[in-house]
């Protein structure tokens, strides 16, 4: 049918510029699919992208609100990450989140005359261990049952959910507000006291929000612990070569609960930070919105698993999701922007091959002599020259 | 009174087929994509994609219903099928991590992807849909007591599920192209050996299995739901993935798996509807998902695993040997 194939043929040695420029090209091509998607649905791509930029950076006070969105999303890119990374995929970073948000608003309601450290301190433990007793569930299923984790760890968020609402909209929950006047007419979670709200730490005139210092220092600590600990060098065997590591004794299901643990832990994190940094309140209807959970999984790819290069890329998808939320309504809708997550990082996986193969385009029952030089083409993956272990599943055939 | 048990028992396998159905087509979907050796997470946005484009479709075409109807699904399987093919290609021709891309391919067609865009360029959320299929009375049967009103009155979109089944069982188990497709997923280099085209197979069936995720998503704004809703398949996509894994990727126990769901999924409904709240709605809703997880600990534990297991060769990507 075809007149020609395309045969892919693993390159000889990675130069270090193919690192580079492959990764722009996907983003440059990305821009442009994106672009054609906004032409065709009736926008200027040239105009949408200035309002992007725009509602990111440049109007007073952009770059504040794309911190906002920014620190979500580096926690729950962080929790996809580390578990990934070896292989876990945990897709429950979306219901961890809640149930981190579900504890810390408990807690910083519960022990409001407290001293405010105290009580920030608190949530932030209490957001943790949710998350990371809700994320155990399906490493334990994993771990001792061999059960699919993708599916239970998802299946779980929305039972997450499910109990979210429960306590706003169905219980006479301690989480629910039923005194004010604004309560009767919709219900509504109770406000933290100021105790339970967050500082910020403003430099020059940007905000930058206690939860997003704290995701930072999250991905210098995991970072270090995958390069530097005994522990992340067993992690990193297990995502690498699993049977090699099961020959050599390691613990593996111990360690599946463990990353799940932290998974959990860093998405819980998260959580807390929603409700003190910002919302002060259990507001499941904003959560489930807001699809942190499963942006954070765009994040973590677009990184590579690598948690220094997350604060990057959960600063790009952070630009995006605060495009759709400062350009919201007809102009821009909010699909656009999981349209464009998901066109950027079609890109990302899709080239991560032309880093690694040659492409050779041959015309079909014609001799050999009739090859033509490979072209190139543009799309590569993602930001940062790291770890090429995990990338595409490629080397898994071989 | 007696009467009234048996009515309940009736409407709930009258619901539990309505809403098993999407269910099934999408089930069937995944599991001839993974029959072939592609594992698509992709099924709820194709379903979301199926859903919003069906609905479309309906809303601005004229003409008499049933061809409108018709036009519709057919819209419906086209944009599922369209989605897959990103992700084939991906997978397929770029061997992209398969887990990854279907993530991204839910993400970029799901509930704040390209289908609740599309919902809103057509401003669809606002509209009553005007074309739906109603119950066919087949034979004049769907007074017989019993199984007229399961077997002989049921929408059209229920007896097509039904012939896929058997044109499924068929095609997988009595003809050499189903052989060649297990042997694909099971045995990529066996099937390439024996001369089979692993590529072509794999891209066929996981186009077949979008189109059919994308049945199963017009299903709803066709039938189920009647009108448009972001993100109105709540989770069927995913919990039509793990039918397949405890249906041993076998159509008729994706069958039996998808009315017990899809009974799951009615009885919240029903209760609700029958002024039953003394449980709270947001337990009902949580049970499918609870319900599934254990359905898939016990399909994963040793021993039913090692006797039906998956296609061995799921999830890889296939590369002849160079040179």
């Amino acid at each position: 049918m075809i007149p020609f194939t395309i045969r892919f043929e693993p390159r000889e040695r990675l130069s270090r510029w193919i690192n580079i420029w492959v990764p722009v090209a996907a983003i440059v091509l990305a821009l442009v699919i994106a672009g054609a998607v906004l032409a065709v649905s009736g926008h200027n791509p040239f105009t949408t992208y200035q309002q992007i930029i725009q509602a990111a950076f440049t109007q007073p006070g952009a770059f504040t609100q794309t911190l906002v969105s920014t620190t979500p999303l580096l926690f729950t890119g962080l929790a996809a990450a580390v578990a990934f990374r070896m292989r876990i995929w945990n897709i429950g970073a979306e219901g961890q989140l809640y149930l981190g948000s579900i504890a810390a608003a408990g807690v910083g309601l519960y022990l409001q005359s407290l001293p405010a450290p105290i009580v920030v301190l608190a949530m932030m433990v209490s957001g943790a261990i949710a998350g990371s007793l809700w994320a155990a569930i399906p490493g334990t299923l994993r771990a001792y049952f061999n059960t699919n984790e993708i599916l239970t760890s998802l299946f779980l968020n929305y039972v997450a959910d499910y109990l979210m609402y429960y306590l706003i909209f169905d219980s006479t929950s301690f989480w629910r507000d039923l005194t004010s006047p604004a309560a009767r007419v919709f219900p509504q979670g109770k406000t933290l006291a100021a105790s339970g709200n967050w500082p910020a730490l403003t430099i020059f005139t940007i905000a930058v929000p206690l939860g997003l210092i704290v995701a930072v220092g999250v991905s210098g600590l995991l970072w270090g612990m995958i390069r530097g600990t005994r522990y992340g060098f067993e992690m990193r065997v297990m995502g690498d070569a699993p049977r090699a590591a099961s020959h050599a004794g390691m613990n593996i299901r111990r360690k599946i609960i463990s990353i799940m643990f932290v998974s959990g832990a860093v998405a819980g994190l998260g959580g807390a930070s929603q409700v003190g940094d910002f919302r002060h309140v259990l507001d499941p209807r904003g959560l489930e919105q807001a699809q942190f959970g499963y942006t954070g999984i765009v994040v973590a790819a677009l990184a590579r698993y690598n948690p220094i290069s997350a604060i990057l890329a959960a600063l790009g998808i952070g630009v995006l999701t605060n495009a759709g939320l400062a350009l919201q309504g007809p102009n821009f809708p909010i699909g656009l922007t999981g349209t464009m997550e998901g066109i950027l990082l079609f890109c990302v996986l899709g080239s991560e091959i032309f880093a690694r193969y040659h492409v050779r385009v041959h015309r079909t029952r014609k001799p050999l002599a009739a090859h033509r030089a490979g072209q190139v083409r543009p799309a590569a993956p993602a930001a940062a020259p790291v770890e090429m272990a995990l990338t595409g599943g490629g080397e898994q055939a071989s | 009174m007696s009467g009234i048990n048996a009515n309940i028992g009736i409407s709930i396998v009258v619901s539990a087929i309505l809403y098993g159905t999407p269910l099934l087509f999408a089930g069937l979907g995944e599991l001839f994509a993974e029959r072939s050796g592609i594992l698509n997470l992709g099924v709820e946005g194709m379903m979301l994609m199926g859903a919003v484009c069906a609905f479309w479709t309906s809303q601005k075409m004229d003409g008499p219903s049933w061809l409108v109807l018709i036009v519709a699904v057919l819209v419906g399987a086209l944009a599922g099928a369209v989605m897959s093919l990103i992700h084939a290609f991906l997978s397929i021709t770029l061997r992209a991590n398969q887990i990854v891309s279907g993530l991204t391919l839910t993400i970029f067609a799901g509930i704040i992807g390209l289908s609740s865009y599309l919902g809103v360029v057509g401003n669809l959320g606002a509209q009553a849909g005007r074309h739906q299929f109603s119950d066919i009375n087949v034979f004049g049967l769907k007074d017989a007591p019993v199984v007229g009103p399961i077997l002989f009155h049921e929408s059209p979109l229920v007896y097509l599920s039904w012939l896929f089944v058997i044109l499924s069982l068929l095609y997988l188990y009595r003809t050499r192209p189903g052989l060649h497709l297990r042997a694909v997923g099971e045995s990529p280099q066996a099937a390439d050996a024996m001369g089979v085209n692993v590529i072509r197979y794999r891209y066929l069936h996981t186009l077949l299995g979008g189109a059919l995720a994308g049945v199963g998503g017009a299903m709803f704004t066709l039938q189920i739901a009647t009108n448009w809703i972001n993100g109105l398949t709540a989770g069927a996509g995913w919990i039509a993935i793990a039918l397949v894994i405890f249906a041993f990727w076998r159509p008729d126990l994706l069958l039996v798996g998808a009315y017990l769901f899809g009974a799951f999924l009615g009885l919240g409904y029903d209760l609700q509807a029958r002024g039953i709240t003394s449980i709270p709605t947001e337990f009902w809703s949580a049970l499918p998902f609870l319900m599934t997880i254990v359905a898939l600990v016990a399909a994963s534990t040793g021993s039913v695993r090692r006797r039906l297991g998956a296609p061995a060769a799921l999830g890889l990507p296939y590369a002849r040997e160079e040179g």
